[in-house]
């Protein structure tokens, strides 16, 4: 099993948050988690990368010559791509791999990343990403919900590139 | 490239870290480059009158990426970075201008890696984006 696929097993601290401390979380939600969107197959243009570099503020000329990618980078390459009339009137699109929950105000949350190889011009990318867990916290404003998703990234030929980690919180 | 940079690397050291005032055409270019239309990043009215903030939000992954800028630079070509942890604590907003910076928290020479505490303070010095950057040195 490679190290990406561990991660998308449940730790233990993890499970013990999976469930409901105010009944916000339904079974139906709860079974949820597992989902995996269809794989998304991308190319690390070097146009993009160099959009993404000047954009941030890069100096390292390999990221502005669109060479090589910032850590970062992938975020601009998997960020949802919808049809305007998928827009929610925020400007947000909607996440089809979530379920409704029923607290809808989105705070930020938090990444974590496992680099195994850089994300180099022309790389054709595949990123699948997966519901890991869903728990629910009590907060000084009431409770949040948490949800967790994983993306691993690979090249197309199976190389691992990364895996991330995203925690969203809702109030 | 500096490959000699573990050799002297002791828990306590800082990394340099930069200062970003981004204005309302960078946060519009990160927006773009990501596609990313939420109106907080672009539309006053909306992110004021509707959403309550004070102003503009500075997008959170930007905040991020600067992160990752502070880890870069610092390595200078001497290693890669390996691990990213990071939450957005608190926002940021047009106008405001936040600074980058870490120390290293560990050093591991039999690995030859180090874990580094990083962050992104905002003008009253607060931790808005606390994080963590494993990095692994290039073999001499």
């Amino acid at each position: 099993m490679s190290t990406a696929q561990q991660q998308l097993t449940l730790s233990e601290p993890d499970r013990k948050n999976a469930g409901s401390t105010d009944g916000l979380l339904s079974d139906d939600l709860l079974a949820c988690i597992g989902r995996t969107s269809a794989p998304r197959t991308e190319i690390a243009s070097r146009r993009e990368i160099r959009k993404y570099s000047i954009a941030t503020g890069w100096k390292k000329k390999e990221y502005l010559d669109g060479d090589e990618a910032p850590p970062l980078f992938h975020l601009a390459l998997f960020w949802d791509m919808v049809e305007l009339d998928k827009l929610t009137p925020d400007g947000v699109s909607i996440d089809e791999l979530l379920p409704k929950f029923p607290l809808e105000k989105a705070m930020a949350g938090g990444l974590s990343i496992d680099y195994f190889r850089p994300i180099m011009a022309e790389d054709v990318l595949v990123a699948t990403r997966t519901l890991t867990n869903i728990y629910e916290k009590s907060g000084s404003q009431g409770p949040i919900i948490f949800y967790e998703v994983i993306m691993r990234v690979e090249t197309a030929a199976g190389e691992l590139v990364l895996t991330e980690k995203t925690t969203r919180l809702l109030r | 490239m500096n490959t000699s940079k573990i050799t002297d690397l002791k828990p306590g050291d800082t990394l340099p870290g930069r200062a970003y005032a981004p204005d309302n055409v960078q946060n519009f270019m990160y927006s773009a480059a990501l596609w990313n239309a939420h109106r907080i990043h672009f539309d006053m009215p909306y992110a004021t009158e509707v959403e309550g903030y004070p102003g503009i939000v500075m997008s959170g992954p930007m905040l991020g990426d600067w992160l990752t800028q502070c880890v870069i630079e610092w390595l200078d070509g001497a290693g890669q970075m390996t691990q990213l942890e990071y939450s957005n604590r608190k926002a940021a907003y047009i106008g405001e201008t936040v600074t980058s910076g870490g120390r290293v928290l560990s050093v591991d020479h039999d690995t030859g890696s180090a874990r580094l505490e990083i962050f992104i303070k905002n003008e009253a010095g607060d931790v808005i984006v606390p994080g963590t950057a494993v990095v692994a040195f290039n073999k001499a």
